[in-house]
């Protein structure tokens, strides 16, 4: 179902452009953000925005990266909504404040463009920096395409406010940041309705003599910790209610995973990302061929969306994860988090990690439809497998 | 006076003749990344023709720097070198000080390098005092990531952060340095590249931390956006804004009415960090043994 042309535009936009079209949707009122490559055409077009009057947020532009979270935390914490974008070494150097914005219950948004971290320098595109801060407390999306990231960076405030999380959403540097294509733009009305203000329960307020962040026992620590738990238990079903919304909409988009072709499939194609894009003209080719492929594209990463996750592979008889990152000594990130949620499971798949694509390598549409060729039929290794 | 005029005559020419910018940088990096007409390549000319007029051991010599334009140019000097994160090229460099006192350590950065991201590390060099060389290429803007404002982006200046204009103050990256206890201070413009590189030599040559502002000029981003002419223009306006220190309270001031002070700004002596830490390190060991 494609949505009425009236409630949208089209418009040529690269990825951090759609973005920061989706962020002046989303009407934060404080937005810090230092730049960075490649995440600062988002800083860039916002203050465009800004200045021609179509964005009416408070635009700081600290020292660091460091100092944009904590701007975050504190505008967040006094109910303001609050949005921020970095990338890599940015979003590697605000890795404390991560954990304290979780645990604050800031439901701060923010964009990160997926960069590989230094050392050696490099620029390209690498889910490391984001898969390293899975267990600060943050929920993690990863986005396709610049669409993609639009529609994503709306609802994640939908998820931020209802779960009080934070939120990161991500997509590959250069691949979706800096590629353009037609995006559509939806009216300003529309997503007023679809985002609306909500109460906070936890706010900075001088009337109430509230203080944030003050030390606390074992016993109340540990509350925290159980509560943030419980909190992420919400976001698969918030992730899904923004999404059903979403479609409804716009007719476009796919919740916690996206399946693709998946009916009948004896080998699925697990991958998040812009590689996502390439694995469905594989699957297409694959199934032409007549290999019975499908793909499953995963959209939440945090929480780690296991009941879903077994529901869609229950009798598949074999998966390869498709991993562009790298945790040395261990893999593949998703694949040690696929194989984790299906252990023990009756009748998991088979699964293969497959390192494809580490430190922004392309990976073509050829190349998964040869892997997938090469691994379908496979035994079963439990270590990831470097391929070409 | 007239061998006086003749020996500053010849201190400036140096060894004009014998330096050989090609022996000091690595030509398979050649061509280099920088824009045309910017500051930085004068910058970097006039501190290897300093180290050339010491006569430093290139074996001897480790080149840190951090992020931006100005994060480069260690790689193009044919030195060790260090290439480290956006900010800490201090931190970095203060390590590699302590554990190899035998170094000469030059470290390149940035007025966002070093003035925003890593303005911590800014100070406590200054105040600890060991013994390196900094020089702060202030372009006004952060250039690597295409123009955005800086802590040292004039008032009013317009950036790709700052459409209407920038509205925050400024440092003055001499003044911080020197307050924060640096015992050496200097700047100097890439007009004067003699006068920089005689600048250099006496910061390298200075016991202890030396910071050296050179204000370099981002012709490209910063200049067209702001209508500031080619980069000759920029250089130019950036003389006749300089004061050298040495003419205050002269009669000059009235030719000379602008607040740009040159030269060295501040130089005392206290003790070097390094040298001071082996020495009680010495004193403790002995006091072990006894």
């Amino acid at each position: 179902m494609n949505a009425p042309a009236n409630i949208e535009t089209r418009q040529l936009l690269n990825g951090n452009h759609a973005v920061a079209w989706g962020v002046r949707l989303a009407k934060p009122d404080v937005t810090p953000v230092y730049p960075i490559t490649p995440q600062t055409p988002i800083l860039e077009k916002l203050i465009e925005f800004q200045s021609e009057g179509k964005f009416a947020a408070e635009l700081l532009t600290p020292e660091s990266e460091h100092s944009a979270m904590a701007a975050c935390i504190a505008a967040s914490a006094t109910g303001a909504r609050v949005f921020t974008a970095t990338s890599s070494q940015g979003l590697l150097l605000m890795h404390e404040l991560l954990h304290f914005a979780a645990g604050a219950r800031a439901p701060i948004v923010m964009f990160n463009v997926n960069r590989t971290p230094a050392s050696p320098w490099g620029f390209w595109p690498d889910q490391i920096d984001s898969l390293s801060q899975r267990d600060t407390g943050w929920v993690q999306l990863y986005s396709e395409s610049p669409q993609d990231s639009l529609d994503t960076v709306i609802q994640a405030f939908r998820i931020a406010e209802g779960s009080m999380l934070p939120v990161m959403i991500n997509h590959d540097a250069f691949y979706v940041s800096h590629s353009v294509e037609p995006v559509s733009v939806p009216a300003p009305g529309l997503i007023d309705e679809f985002l609306p203000r909500v109460e906070r329960p936890m706010q900075l307020d001088t009337g109430a003599g509230q203080s944030l962040g003050a030390p606390i026992g074992q016993a109340s620590w540990n509350r925290t910790r159980r509560e943030m738990a419980a909190a992420m238990e919400t976001v698969p079903g918030l992730t899904e209610a923004a999404a059903s919304g979403w479609r409804a909409m716009t007719g476009r988009g796919g919740g916690v995973l996206e399946a693709y072709r998946m009916t009948g499939a004896e080998v699925v194609v697990l991958t998040m990302g812009s590689m996502a894009g390439t694995a469905r003209d594989a699957v297409d080719r694959l199934r032409d061929e007549g290999i019975a492929a499908g793909l499953l594209k995963l959209r939440l990463f945090r929480p780690f969306p296991a009941d879903e996750l077994r529901a869609a592979l229950a009798g598949v008889p074999c998966t390869i994860v498709l991993d562009r990152n790298y945790s040395p000594g261990m893999g593949g990130v998703l694949h040690q988090e696929a194989k984790a949620a299906l252990y023990g499971t009756v009748g998991a798949p088979r699964m293969h990690g497959l390192l494809a694509g580490v430190g922004g390598v392309n990976v073509d549409v050829a190349t998964i439809a040869r892997l997938v060729r090469d691994y379908r039929n496979a035994d079963p290794s439990p270590d990831a497998v470097w391929v070409e | 006076m007239k061998d006086a005029m003749e020996q500053v005559a010849s201190r400036d020419a140096g060894s004009a003749a014998e330096f050989d910018i090609r022996q000091y940088v690595r030509l398979d990096q050649m061509p280099h990344f920088l824009c045309p007409g910017c500051g930085h390549g004068i910058a970097l000319r006039a501190l290897l023709w300093a180290i050339h007029d010491l006569g430093l051991d290139k074996d001897k010599l480790a080149v840190v720097s951090g992020i931006g334009c100005s994060g480069r140019l260690s790689a193009y000097v044919d030195a060790n070198s260090f290439h480290t994160t956006h900010g800490r090229p201090l931190a970095f460099a203060t390590g590699l000080a302590l554990a190899r006192p035998d170094l000469h350590v030059i470290v390149i950065t940035g007025d966002g390098d070093s003035l925003a991201i890593g303005g911590n590390h800014l100070i406590h060099a200054c105040r600890r005092n060991l013994n390196m060389t900094c020089m702060m290429l202030n372009n006004e803007v952060y250039g690597m990531t295409g123009g955005q404002v800086s802590p040292t982006t004039s008032a009013g200046r317009l950036t790709t952060t700052t459409p209407a204009g920038n509205s925050e103050p400024v440092f003055d990256a001499c003044a911080l340095a020197a307050g924060a206890g640096a015992t050496f201070v200097g700047r100097e413009v890439t007009m004067q590249i003699v006068a920089l590189r005689n600048l250099l030599r006496d910061a390298i040559t200075h016991d202890g931390f030396s910071f050296v502002e050179v204000m370099s000029d981002c012709t490209e981003i910063f200049g067209r956006k702001n209508d500031l002419g080619s980069s000759p223009e920029m250089i130019l306006s950036q003389k006749s804004a300089m004061r050298p220190f040495a003419y205050r309270n002269t009669v000059d001031e009235p030719f000379r009415p602008n607040t740009m002070p040159t030269g060295v700004l501040a130089r005392h002596e206290r003790a070097e960090y390094g040298a001071a830490y082996r020495e009680m390190c010495a004193r403790r060991q002995d006091k072990g043994a006894k």
